[in-house]
């Protein structure tokens, strides 16, 4: 259900700044549309996104209902040591989601 | 055939609503511009934001405002002592003009996002950025939509 993307180049040089791609799909309910009867839908939007780094945090963002469906972010970072990008997305009702991705930095 | 009263009636209804639609705007417009303020007063608090550094780039046409391809590049080397703290997107036009506040820091290498947003309606688009010695610096884009997102609820 919950399915997420992320773009992580597998390895790269020492210092070298790599972009990371992430997409999760999710409707993006903004909370101020509604249905024809009237009724407004609620809200459920991912609110919150975090990107570690070996257990350091180097990207995080606050998601708003002004996001497009399935949010695509894309940032970059430095390559500084191998091992694993941890993804964590979490919103409304409970939504919450990992991915992890492994880089070899030589 | 319609006689001369209900001819009157009639035109007086039509003159009355269309008097009403054209005061609806204006109030709409600047609830908006303070939530506008607001909001972006809520992210820098009393600092000044000037325009520069910042450069925010989106399509100035844009067909489906449901979806919009933009990105943020700010001018900043990215070191300890002087990097981009914090990048927030804001738009005029939007029942909430929030869109995403990204944090970043030293390790990022680069100040670049990017994502995609949506916009209800022709206006402008707001980028500002955190740097690490507090000051902060923007930048705007207005845009035409033609296919506006939440068009349906009637808020625009």
């Amino acid at each position: 259900m919950a399915r997420v993307v992320v773009n992580v180049p597998a390895s790269a040089k020492r210092g070298e700044v790599i972009e990371i791609r992430t997409l999760a799909g999710h409707v993006m309910e903004t909370g101020f549309r509604r249905t024809e009867r009237g009724v407004l839908i609620p809200r459920d939007i991912i609110t919150r996104f975090v990107c570690t780094y070996n257990g350091v945090e180097i990207f995080s963002a606050e998601l708003h209902p002004a996001m497009a469906a399935n949010p695509l972010i894309s940032f970059t970072t430095v390559a500084t040591e191998s091992g694993a990008l941890e993804f964590r997305w979490t919103g409304d009702n409970g939504y919450a989601v990992t991915e992890s991705a492994k880089i070899s930095v030589a | 055939m319609i006689s001369r009263r209900d001819f009157l009636l009639f035109s007086s209804c039509v003159l009355a609503s269309s008097q009403a639609a054209a005061q609806l705007p204006p109030n709409i417009a600047a609830l908006r511009q303070a939530a506008l303020e607001e909001a972006i007063r809520k992210v820098v608090g009393d600092a000044q934001v000037r325009p520069g550094k910042v450069k925010l780039d989106l399509p100035p046409l844009i067909d489906n405002g449901n979806t919009v391809p933009l990105s943020v590049t700010v001018d900043s080397p990215m070191t300890e002592a002087d990097h981009v703290k914090a990048i927030h997107i804001f738009t005029e036009k939007n029942p909430q003009p929030f869109v995403i506040s990204a944090h970043l820091g030293p390790r990022s290498g680069r100040a670049r996002i990017s994502t995609r947003a949506r916009i209800a309606d022709t206006g402008k688009v707001i980028a500002i950025a955190q740097l690490s010695d507090g000051s902060y610096w923007s930048d705007t884009v207005s845009v035409v939509v033609t296919l506006s997102a939440c068009l349906e609820d009637g808020l625009i």
